[in-house]
């Protein structure tokens, strides 16, 4: 059931995305940036963590996900160390994925050239 | 003879030669028969795609100056130019010959400037020949003005695709060939669109200025030209171009696009249409010339459109100001 | 001319095709689902390996990240989101693609002064705000803990 609810929530999530491409001139860095954003609100206030709980990978692939990501790891932190935490939680929540992004462009600009789309 | 903003020369310069190179796109399109040479490799063999289109460039240059038997050194000048920062792919191209040069720079209006800047220098008897050459590289756009070319977006509908496309004319005093029998310098026009996916938009005001101060002082009917070609201003744009001049009671039923030449829209992936320095290059040179030579055009007229933005200047929000420049072509010349 | 810029404004709208909005959610729908359904399975594979929560969410973007990075670098990634639109640009897939791409493209502008400074075109503003936003938070909550 959770795999269903998965792909039903993280395609709704893409399409109120592809609304706002359409219907709105928000470019696509302005769209990420709002749905990270976004997503460290809606955790905040309590909204994003059952829908992780209820849908999985639906809500936390999502970029709105990172912003949860990104959220929880500042309560952790500061639960632990206080105000401190509140600057290293973040990015130390997120580390793994963003670690990953850019050794792996590295390495891709190493192997792998632009491609025409003609 | 200049009668308002149109230059009529009394001893037209000849476009006495002509070549045109073009991509994997353009040589899929309904104009590839007309090219001098189809590159399915559009890197052209180069590293960057900047040097790509450099090399596009100097084929095509050599593929003017050989078509007109003679060597570049017996030319007087060359005018040209690109998309590239600061013009680059022209002044590189221009390097490898050693020909006097003039960079020029009006966006995708750039072939139609030469056209009528080196009209003016003939005419006046300041050059004997000389070549006008301008060229767009898709990928070399798409990297500099949009994002990287491995990027994933989805593109706007009204959105125009860079020719990789080069246009060269051997323009001369004297000679065969079409003959450029009047010029015209546009005036810049701005009517505030501001988004950079929309460019046609942006662009038509100018090309119906430029065309309607033609026939204010030309005491001519558009229906004595078998066409008025635009440059790039592709669907939306050709669309609007000729809602402006009807509004001002003139009707322009023959009206064409290059942008909407050189591809085929339904079933080249495009969006709008071609765009890009290259495209009224490639499309003067593949098509309105040889149509001009075998008979099919007796009089056109010919016009580049450009879009005078920068992306700093599109990111301070600015409107996009849009220049066309005009050549009335006429086939009485050729032989 | 006696078009003023009010009117054009209006002309423009007309001469505009517009975006095909069924077709293009539809796309988002299916193929940003798809993405989701699929770190799902990969996070599953991974609490099966025995990691835990944390961890298994952490490898889950990881290996989404790798995935994305090769397509990116294959010029597949370009293609799928040349229809998907936000179904391939919201999921992390889409941060890692914005990530790598510009790797890629700006490595004839040198390692360091291309491909590492330009690596940070989409992602920096997303971390910039992302990470700002979050240190408000932090402080908001720290001075609320005491009442939670």
């Amino acid at each position: 059931m959770k795999f269903l609810w998965a792909f039903l929530v993280g395609g709704g999530i893409c399409v109120i995305g592809q609304l706002l491409l359409d219907l709105t001139a928000l470019t696509p860095a302005r769209i990420l940036t709002s749905y990270v954003v976004a997503g460290v609100f809606l955790s905040a206030v309590g909204l994003y963590g059952p829908l992780v709980e209820f849908a999985g990978c639906g809500a936390s692939v999502p970029l709105l996900g990172f912003g949860h990501l990104l959220a929880e790891g500042v309560r952790h932190a500061v639960d632990r160390s206080g105000f401190a935490g509140a600057l290293w939680g973040g990015l130390g929540a997120c580390a793994a994925g963003v670690t990953a992004s850019l050794v792996c462009g590295l390495i891709a600009a190493c192997f792998a050239r632009s491609h025409d789309q003609n | 003879m200049r009668k308002k903003d149109v230059i009529f020369f009394e001893q037209p310069p000849v476009i006495t030669h002509w070549a045109a190179i073009g991509g994997k796109k353009e040589g899929e399109g309904p104009l590839a028969e007309g090219f001098d040479q189809i590159f399915d490799d559009n890197s052209l063999g180069e590293e960057s795609w900047e040097k790509a289109e450099q090399q596009l460039q100097e084929q095509c240059f050599s593929a003017a100056v050989s078509k007109a038997g003679i060597s570049a050194s017996e030319l007087d000048l060359l005018l040209g130019g690109d998309l590239q920062n600061q013009c680059t792919a022209t002044a590189y191209a221009a390097s490898r010959v050693d020909v006097p040069f003039a960079g020029l720079y009006n966006a995708c209006a750039t072939m139609a400037e030469g056209l009528c800047i080196g009209a003016c220098l003939a005419a006046g008897g300041f050059v004997k020949k000389e070549a006008v050459i301008t060229s767009s590289h898709f990928c070399a756009a798409e990297r500099q003005f949009r994002t990287p070319l491995n990027y994933g977006a989805k593109r706007a509908p009204t959105a125009q695709w860079t020719a990789t496309a080069s246009g060269c004319c051997i323009l001369s005093r004297q000679g065969a060939g079409p003959r450029i029998r009047a010029v015209s310098f546009g005036r810049v026009r701005d009517l505030d669109v501001t988004d950079v996916n929309n460019m046609g938009a942006a662009m038509a005001p100018a090309a119906a200025e430029t065309i309607l101060s033609y026939f204010a002082a030309s005491a001519q009917k558009p229906e004595e030209f078998d066409a008025i070609f635009t440059g790039d201003l592709g669907l939306v744009g050709s669309r609007l171009v000729k809602e402006l001049c009807e509004k001002e009671g003139l009707a322009i039923p023959m009206h064409q696009d290059c942008g909407l030449l050189l591809f085929d829209r339904e079933q080249q992936d495009v969006q709008a249409g071609a765009s890009g320095a290259g495209c009224s290059a490639s499309v003067l040179c593949a098509h309105i010339l040889p149509g001009l030579q075998s008979g099919k055009y007796r009089r056109v007229l010919f016009l580049s459109t450009g879009a005078l933005m920068s992306q700093i200047s599109s990111l301070q929000g600015e409107s996009i100001p849009g220049v066309a420049h005009l050549a009335e072509l006429s086939a009485e010349g050729v032989q | 001319m006696k078009t003023s810029k009010q009117e054009y404004k209006g002309l423009c709208e007309g001469a505009s095709p517009r975006s095909k909005l069924v077709k293009d959610c539809l796309w988002a729908f299916f193929v940003g689902g798809a993405i989701c359904l699929a770190g799902e399975c990969i996070r599953r594979m991974w609490l099966m390996s025995g990691k835990t929560l944390s961890d298994a969410a952490a490898m889950t973007s990881v290996t989404l990240v790798a995935a994305s990075a090769f397509a990116t670098a294959m010029g597949w990634y370009q293609k799928l989101a040349s229809k998907a639109g936000a179904g391939t640009l919201v999921p992390i897939t889409g941060f890692a693609n914005a990530v790598v791409s510009p790797a890629i493209e700006f490595k004839t502008e040198g390692l360091v002064t291309g491909t590492a400074a330009r690596m940070f075109l989409i992602a920096g503003p997303v971390l910039v705000y992302g990470l700002s936003a979050s240190v408000v938070w932090g402080i908001v909550y720290a001075f609320l803990r005491p009442w939670l």
